[in-house]
């Protein structure tokens, strides 16, 4: 299977609040609020890790079934790239220059 | 020349709510009239207005969509709507708008336009009532039905009402106020033209007992964005301008849940 490679859009605007990461899209202002594994693969997905390495680290830190970690993990890619808010490739990506900073 | 000068001057009306002055010319006096008894309270001085529309009145605007379309090109603002067309130019301040002579199409456009000029300056418009009890504002916000109306109707003789429907939050030195609109929900009252510093932001659950809790700062952020009356959604800069207010006001504005029986009794623990 060809590894992935996830990235954050420029095009958001997001903060980490209480562990909840929560993102707004900057195009047509759709909110998500991120759970604790959902914040943990929003914050390692720096365009340069393999998901399967972001996969990983998950199994590492929440002690999940490896396989069950892929298809959340997956899924959730899927999810929110379909917003436009996390980039998805087979190679790695580099990320552009948020448009504004958050903090 | 002199007479033609004169009654253009008498159809025009400053509207100022939040102390923003907005200039609205007409040709039509009748139509002068009734925005003035519309806003009654908040007429202001036509001098330095922060916007002017010139306003024609049609029997009907061009094909526009049901929802509100609100877009900005080359510093142009545009919104449309199925009542109404407006534009104007940002850096210009000047506009115009089309809608048929009724009150209800100028009141939308007052509220988007508003909303995008508080977005720019770190506040918001919330659909919540807010009052000033002891010289301190609260919002009650919540969807239809939380009990805006009758969180309003039961306020004691020593609370000033600022609206039943839309608030005017913009902030100040240390934390936010709360500005009177003549956005009147159900209640059909326009609210006291006044402001104070804002002191909770309550939102409304009705129960079987009157409480207040906290609530997480979390989910603060995700009712607040909820109730925030936001027109500007494909406009990244105000889309990252509203974000960073909504965490700034969570964290300097007390946020709480209140819950409430209809009865007066919940005004006991306000103020």
């Amino acid at each position: 299977m060809n590894e992935k490679y996830i990235a954050r859009s420029s095009e958001i605007a997001a903060r980490l609040l209480g562990g909840e990461m929560m993102i707004m899209s900057a195009v047509d202002s759709t909110f998500f609020s991120l759970n604790e594994v959902g914040t943990m693969i929003w914050q390692a997905a720096d365009g340069r890790t393999p998901l399967s390495e972001i996969i990983r680290q998950m199994c590492d830190h929440f002690d999940v079934d490896p396989e069950i970690a892929r298809q959340d993990a997956e899924q959730f890619v899927t999810e929110l790239s379909q917003y436009s808010i996390l980039l998805v490739s087979d190679a790695p990506i580099e990320i552009p220059v948020p448009m504004s900073a958050s903090r | 020349m002199t007479t033609s000068t004169a009654e253009i001057r008498r159809h025009e009306i400053a509207i100022e709510i939040g102390g923003v002055p907005l200039l609205l010319r007409t040709c039509d006096a009748a139509f002068r009239n009734l925005l003035e008894e519309r806003y009654t309270g908040f007429v202001g001085a036509s001098r330095n207005p922060r916007l002017q529309f010139d306003i024609d009145l049609v029997d009907s605007v061009e094909s526009a969509p049901d929802e509100v379309e609100v877009t900005k090109h080359l510093g142009l603002w545009s919104l449309r709507r199925a009542d109404f067309r407006a534009e104007w130019d940002a850096a210009a301040g000047k506009g115009r708008i089309r809608q048929s002579a009724n009150p209800y199409s100028i009141d939308s456009v007052l509220r988007i336009v508003h909303s995008l000029i508080l977005a720019q300056e770190g506040g918001f418009l919330l659909h919540s009532a807010s009052a000033i009890r002891n010289g301190c504002a609260f919002l009650f916000s919540g969807v239809s039905g939380a009990g805006k109306t009758t969180i309003s109707r039961l306020a004691p003789s020593d609370v000033t009402l600022l609206t039943d429907e839309v608030s005017y939050v913009r902030p100040r030195a240390h934390g936010y106020e709360a500005c009177g609109t003549p956005f009147a929900g159900e209640l059909a009252r326009v609210g006291e033209n006044c402001s104070a510093p804002l002191s909770t932001l309550f939102f409304l659950e009705q129960g079987s007992e009157n409480c207040v809790a906290p609530i997480h700062p979390s989910d603060a952020v995700r009712s607040l964005l909820r109730n925030i009356l936001f027109f500007a959604e494909g406009d990244p800069e105000l889309v990252h301008l509203l974000f960073r207010t909504v965490f700034h006001f969570v964290e300097r504005v007390p946020v709480r849940k209140l819950t409430f029986l209809p009865d007066s009794r919940v005004w006991d623990l306000i103020g």
